[in-house]
């Protein structure tokens, strides 16, 4: 029986695993490497200012994204509640990217200038102070520390080497800008700049669907 | 829509694709190729030559067709999948389906079963529309998805956002000064004096805008504080501190305050100063919802009873919290 050939040498039984194994992977996910929508930025997407960069890693240190996702599907409920689905050129600079999976709190995707920076920091110290049915936690000891710019200076050029365009002015200028400023301010400025950026996006999405 | 692959990708994506189903039907074929048939009664079946331990051995029956069968009908849909729905390379498939197509055409659905819903009341002016039941129940759940969150679920406000169910209005309270507020935002600004008064002026800027409303301080805290107040304070508040909806200045006279009242809390707003902000939500919801909001926050100042309903649902909520 051929059978017993594969069976009884277990180096060519490795390679065969390892072959049939990444056929899923080459057809599904290789290609997105290639794929325009995907490794390009949507119109109007920029890279991450400095606050916000320090803000976005404030949001995954306190694990936000466990209760938050940043996924707006293209299903009309969202779309009414949150706004315009999210498209993969939106994260092109998220180094991870912070879809999530669950949501305790509601989609963070489009939260940007639905409510005032002052809002947010109250809501930050004790959300029940806005909002009393609220279970999420208040972080208070954001408003109480401060950034330190070198810091992110040197994350930004880590970010370049991975591909985030940051010119060298922007960087010079990172720690400037960041220095002193509390992780409440760094966090809201993240979260105001969580919007769709492009109604040219929509057009062209929408232009894609005519047949 | 078209997926959008280079071609040389693409062309990879349906090769492989292709293949790989042949690849399918090649090892269905070779792995049932010569079996033996099934053993008859009192026949020996065939064995795959396997023992364990000695005398444990495996017959080499052939697999039931119908499982076999299965196989085959896996690799029919895939191709009949394969031509309908996008999946070979940027072949849009003959359906033309795509994500976003089908977002469209639910969204239009939705959009004109609401706009449907609205038709019979939307067109009223806003007087008529917040004593509109079917308009105002609507509406409120529009409140509730979208304003509770800062103006809460009854309306009420909390410290730093304004209630809407009094008398009281920082941006004006007729229908079109609330649509106004809903559709393009506010943003009230009170600079902080704490620097130009000094320590002890914003005492006695504090102790007087405390007298506005009828409480007591010293009264030479008040007299200092009157002067600090017409030179610094009355451009915006007004010279007898009644406010100006045009800016959003509050009337510091009616002992309703928005940051807190005490001596503390007076004293920290002028220190300080406060920056308060309306998000403009025309752009966000669409003028519909925008009206529908407004008649909304309209009738809550009208009706005492417009938001009575919420406010029994919360509490049953809460009985099942507890």
């Amino acid at each position: 029986m051929s059978h017993e050939v594969v069976e009884k040498r277990l180096g060519l039984l490795g390679v065969l695993i390892v072959i049939v194994i990444s056929i899923g992977g080459l057809v599904e996910i290789v290609p997105l490497y290639a794929q325009r929508s995907v490794v390009e930025p949507a119109p109007g997407v920029e890279p991450y200012g400095p606050l916000a960069l320090e803000g976005r890693d404030i949001y995954i240190r306190e694990g936000c994204y466990n209760c938050h996702s940043q996924m707006v599907r293209p299903l009309p409920a969202e779309t009414a509640r949150y706004g315009h689905y999210s498209l993969a050129g939106e994260a092109v600079y998220d180094h991870p990217f912070q879809f999530g999976s669950k949501r305790t709190g509601p989609d963070l995707a489009r939260v940007g200038g639905r409510y005032s920076d002052e809002w947010h920091r109250v809501h930050l110290l004790n959300p029940r102070d806005v909002v009393p049915e609220s279970n999420m936690p208040g972080f208070p000891w954001l408003a109480e520390r401060t950034l330190d710019g070198e810091a992110t200076r040197r994350k930004m050029i880590a970010l370049r080497r991975i591909g985030v365009p940051y010119s060298d002015e922007q960087i010079a200028a990172a720690a400037q800008e960041v220095d002193g400023r509390s992780e409440m301010d760094a966090l809201i400025a993240y979260l105001q700049g969580l919007k769709f950026r492009g109604q040219a996006a929509a057009s062209d999405a929408a232009q894609a669907v005519q047949p | 829509m078209s997926p959008g692959f280079p071609p040389g990708v693409a062309i990879f994506i349906v090769a492989f694709t292709i293949l790989n189903i042949l690849g399918c039907l090649w090892l269905i074929w070779w792995t049932s190729r010569g079996a033996a048939p099934a053993p008859q009664a009192g026949e020996k079946a065939e064995k795959t030559g396997h023992v364990w331990d000695g005398d444990l051995e495996e017959y080499n029956n052939p697999m039931p067709r119908w499982w076999l069968g299965l196989f085959v009908l896996s690799v029919i849909f895939a191709l009949t999948y394969l031509a309908l729905y996008p999946g070979l390379g940027n072949f849009p498939g003959v359906k033309g389906w795509s994500q976003v197509g089908q977002w469209e055409s639910q969204n239009r659905a939705a959009q004109a079963a609401f706009e449907q819903q609205i038709a019979s009341f939307i067109d009223l002016p806003l007087e008529q529309l917040a004593r509109n039941d079917e308009a105002m129940r609507t509406a409120r759940n529009l409140f509730a998805a979208n304003c509770s969150t800062c103006h809460g679920s009854d309306a009420r406000g909390a410290r730093g956002f304004p209630n809407l169910t009094d008398d009281d209005w920082l941006w004006g309270g007729t229908a079109d000064d609330i649509y106004q507020s809903i559709a393009s935002g506010r943003r009230g600004t009170m600079p902080a004096l704490g620097t130009v008064l000094g320590e002890q002026g914003v005492n006695e800027v504090a102790a007087y805008v405390l007298s506005l409303s009828g409480r007591t301080a010293p009264q030479d805290w008040i007299e200092a504080g009157k002067a600090h107040f017409q030179a610094l304070c009355s451009a915006c508040h007004g010279p007898d501190a009644r406010g100006n909806p045009a800016l959003g200045a509050p009337d510091l006279t009616d002992d309703v305050w928005l940051h807190g009242g005490d001596f503390a809390a007076v004293r920290e707003t002028i220190q300080n100063g406060r920056d308060s902000e309306m998000p403009a939500h025309a752009p966000l919801l669409g003028e519909s919802k925008v009206r529908l909001l407004a008649a909304y926050v309209l009738s809550l100042g009208q009706r005492s009873d417009a938001f009575a309903g919420l406010a029994s649902e919360e509490a049953n909520t809460d009985e099942r919290n507890h």
